[in-house]
């Protein structure tokens, strides 16, 4: 039987009491257990940051890697084994600000990754400097005259570079967040869900009831119709959607690695057998 | 007695197709080879050429001089004609340009007009394979087979070859048939004709390496190359969108269990270094092969240095265990890098195999390579020995935790982590922790050393000269030996493959013994004098440096030797 509490650890979670990171660890232990994924079938990739910790909090396999640098192990790791079912799962500064570039590219080689983006539009484990989502104007110890740089829209980017599946979900709509989360997982592709969560010690504007006040869930939107995802992406202010944008698969990066297909494709490649004598005849072409 | 020949022209003019069939031919011939390249970084234009020694047995590099100068423009001729002798001779196209009236060495053969009526002007290398041939003294037939094999799949290619072959041979022989006498043959074994970067995708390939993330970088795209093109063994290879992601995605493919390589170049290391970081902490094997290029920054993009050897010795923040291992030559590196995967595998460690532009593009003939001798241990735990609750850094004597991949054991999880951690890889703040886990970690530092080999004496046994190296400057270190013997000399080599730990018993033994030491690198400021003075309180006599981006060459070598003894 698959239930939340196979996925708890005995850490001391580290985030302040109230942050938004708790209800998307629930959705997350939720999501898994319903879908019945084994704990050690899963792999969870994380950069570093306060979201960055949950691969501590959660029991599944997890490789906590360097800071904007959760993607790539991700796909390396979906190329050695592509049996297990693998999440990233990272702040909005590490996935979009110092990891920017891997964000771009992954989006574009389309692993069979759920990535989760835990986007409170402020630095947290740094102490409240602005993130590429800040809104304009807000005030920081180092944005002292407010934030200047336009917002980074990551369901617009998405959308662009042409991703499968793109959503947004809200912390605390925490069984709507779960749902997305599953279609996620189940999504074969590269699968974006940024979720919008207050951060309660650092960010004084995007607070839990500003974002309670402006979420609302998708209703009747059809999700194969590219260009009202993208005007949905881009709305922003007193209403803000939440709920699976756009959802079209296209076929995958391991279905297109050569290594990956037919009968030798059905083992992993990490655990094909292998004797080096074999393979005594790559000299020929040198002869 | 030798043959060189050189073959010069503009970037585009077909260089390297010249020397690489020219390459094959004496290969099949029978005769022993070597081949280098020298190129600038641009695709059309400038000047490039490669050098082709043809010996009874295998040379060890390029030498200065040239007997055979194809000159597939002027400049070629102008910038080389110091390096001809008397008797060379000086292939050129009469309708491209002319040698000056003086120059009685020319053999005039209009390429580009042969090879248009042989069937279209791309085929003017193969007529100046044909003139070299009969310039030789040799018969077309190694060639013909070979341009037989090469155009089968290409309609009517091989008989349009043949015919630029034979126009080619014919043209030249009115001027100049038999003009050198080739090498005794003293090779009767099949041998591979194959360059440095060769050899490492090859090895890389048999020792089960199935995961290569890279961005084309120069001098090591080689690599990649040759693994892209055999994906059919099951290897994957992906072009990162920069060196950071390569990094990073190889630690991602060998956490989840699979041999995993990057190479580049110094740049390119230069972003990997927090993943190089990274692969310490999590205790994660990774293999990168460094190809030296003269820095800083861009430098001489396809030029030759041994100047980053303190560089990968220092790389990365924080300390960790780590081991350096050099490619020396063709039949060394084979087995070398093998190694280096081994070494990563059973130490859980980053192990950087470093390499150069000189070694990377050069070709030799060489035997087969024995491959019942590389290592595919990987060194992952069984079920039989498998501790539950699974514990990724388990603490251990030598400092070797048990590795599990994710997945493979039912209710185990792998938690690797870049925060210092506890034995189950959770994150950690406390000082005992962190102190036992520093130690855990460099404790495999001693296990590494005990991995590393002596270098051997090469040349006289009791030397009073003594010559120390690293890296791709074997072979020309060893001809240096080789004739400072001929002269009457007592000496010897001490040529290091295992740069880190450095293994320092045979040299610490034999350095004091002898009346003059001398270190030939190719850099500016004696980077392994340096590291070797370090660790053993020891310092050479001389230094014997090199840094305009080009390999050393013997006789260069040898000057300097006698300038100081």
């Amino acid at each position: 039987m698959f239930s939340p509490n196979c996925f708890t650890t005995d850490q001391e979670i580290a985030w302040c009491p109230g942050c938004g990171n708790f209800d998307i660890l629930q959705a997350l232990q939720e999501a898994l257990a319903e879908l019945e994924l084994s704990p050690h079938r899963v792999l969870l990739c994380s950069g570093i940051g306060q979201a960055a910790k949950i691969p501590h909090y959660i029991r599944v396999n997890g490789f906590n890697g360097l800071h904007g640098r959760a993607l790539p192990p991700a796909v390396g790791a979906r190329i050695a084994n592509s049996s297990l079912k693998v999440i990233v799962q990272s702040g909005d500064g590490d996935t979009y600000g110092e990891g920017g570039n891997h964000f771009l590219h992954t989006i574009r080689r389309n692993p069979d990754i759920a990535h989760f983006v835990h986007n409170n539009q402020v630095y947290g484990l740094t102490k409240g400097q602005a993130s590429p989502t800040s809104d304009l104007g807000m005030n920081t110890k180092v944005q002292t005259a407010g934030v200047i740089l336009s917002p980074f829209n990551p369901l617009s980017l998405a959308l662009a570079l042409g991703a499968g599946f793109v959503a947004r979900g809200f912390s605390g709509e925490t069984e709507h967040l779960k749902q997305l989360m599953k279609a996620a997982l189940e999504f074969p592709g590269y699968a974006l869900v940024d979720i919008l969560q207050p951060c309660i010690s650092f960010n004084k504007l995007n607070t839990f009831a500003w974002y309670k006040k402006r979420v609302q869930k998708l209703e009747g939107h059809d999700t194969g119709d590219q260009e009202a995802a993208e005007r949905l992406a881009r709305q922003w202010g007193d209403k803000i959607p939440i709920g699976i944008l756009y959802q079209v698969p296209a076929p995958t990066f391991e279905s297109r690695i050569p290594a990956l297909q037919g009968e030798a494709g059905e083992k992993p490649l990490a655990g094909r057998p292998f004797n080096p004598g074999s393979l005594v005849h790559l000299q020929e072409e040198f002869m | 007695m030798e043959i060189n020949i050189l073959i010069g022209g503009a970037a585009g003019q077909g260089v390297e197709t010249i020397a690489a069939l020219l390459g094959k031919v004496m290969l099949r011939s029978g005769y022993g080879l070597c081949l280098d390249k020298d190129y600038m970084s641009r695709v059309r234009g400038g000047h490039n050429f490669s050098r082709l020694r043809i010996a009874g047995e295998t040379p060890w590099c390029a030498t200065g001089k040239v007997d055979i100068l194809v000159s597939m423009d002027q400049e070629t001729y102008f910038i080389h004609q110091d390096t001809l002798q008397e008797k060379s001779r000086i292939i050129y196209d009469p309708e491209s340009f002319s040698l000056p009236q003086e120059e009685k060495r020319g053999v005039p053969v209009p390429l580009q007009r042969l090879a248009k009526e042989a069937g279209g002007a791309v085929m003017a290398n193969t007529v100046a394979v044909g003139a070299v041939l009969v310039v030789l003294g040799m018969d077309t037939d190694s060639a013909e087979k070979l341009l037989q094999e090469m155009f089968a799949h290409k309609e009517g290619m091989v008989e349009k070859n043949y015919l630029a072959l034979k126009k080619g041979y014919k043209e030249a022989s009115h001027h100049c048939s038999a003009c050198f006498s080739m090498p005794d043959k003293k090779i009767d074994e099949k041998r591979l004709f194959i360059d440095g970067n060769e050899v490492l995708g090859m090895s890389a390939l048999a020792s089960g390496c199935r995961f290569l993330s890279a961005y084309p970088m120069t001098p090591s795209t080689g690599i990649m190359n040759y693994l892209a093109g055999k994906q059919e063994y099951g290897v994957v290879v992906e072009q990162a969108e920069d060196e950071i992601a390569a990094i990073n995605m190889v630690l991602g493919a060998s956490y989840a269990g699979v041999r995993s390589l990057t190479c580049t170049s110094g740049g390119g290391f230069a972003l990997m270094v927090e993943g190089l970081s990274l692969a310490g902490m999590t205790e994660t094997p990774v293999v990168i092969v460094m190809g030296m290029r003269p820095g800083p920054a861009t430098g001489l993009p396809t030029r030759t240095e041994q100047g980053d050897l303190e560089f990968v010795l220092h790389a990365g923040h924080g300390e960790f265990p780590r081991a350096v291992l050099s490619a020396t030559h063709l039949e060394d590196a084979f087995y070398r890098l093998n190694k280096a995967f081994y070494l990563a595998d059973k130490y859980q460690v980053p192990v950087i195999f470093l390499t150069d532009q000189n070694f990377a593009d050069s070709a030799r003939s060489v035997p087969p390579f024995d491959f019942q001798r590389l290592n595919y241990e990987r060194h992952l735990v069984e079920e039989k020995g498998l501790i539950r609750p699974y514990q990724r850094y388990r603490i251990t004597e030598d400092g070797i935790s048990p590795r599990a991949l994710p997945g493979q054991f039912s209710g185990e999880v792998v938690l690797a982590d870049s925060d210092e951690h506890d034995e189950k890889g959770n994150i950690i703040e406390d000082a005992d922790t962190r102190r036992r886990m520093v130690e855990k970690r460099l404790r495999k530092q001693a296990g590494l050393a005990s991995e590393m080999e002596e270098p051997t004496l090469y040349g006289h046994q009791e030397p009073d000269i003594l010559l120390m190296g690293w890296g791709s400057t074997y072979g020309a270190l060893r001809e240096t030996v080789d004739n400072l013997g001929f002269q009457g000399r007592k000496a010897a080599l001490l040529h290091f493959s295992d740069l880190w730990p450095l293994p320092v018993k045979a040299v610490s033994e034999i350095l004091t013994s002898v009346d003059k030491s001398f270190c030939v690198e190719n850099n500016a400021t004696g980077q392994f004098a340096a590291l070797f003075r370090r660790e053993t309180g020891l310092e050479v006599d001389h230094k014997i440096l090199k840094y305009d981006g080009r390999p050393f060459m013997p006789e260069e070598i040898l000057q300097e030797v006698q300038k100081n003894v």
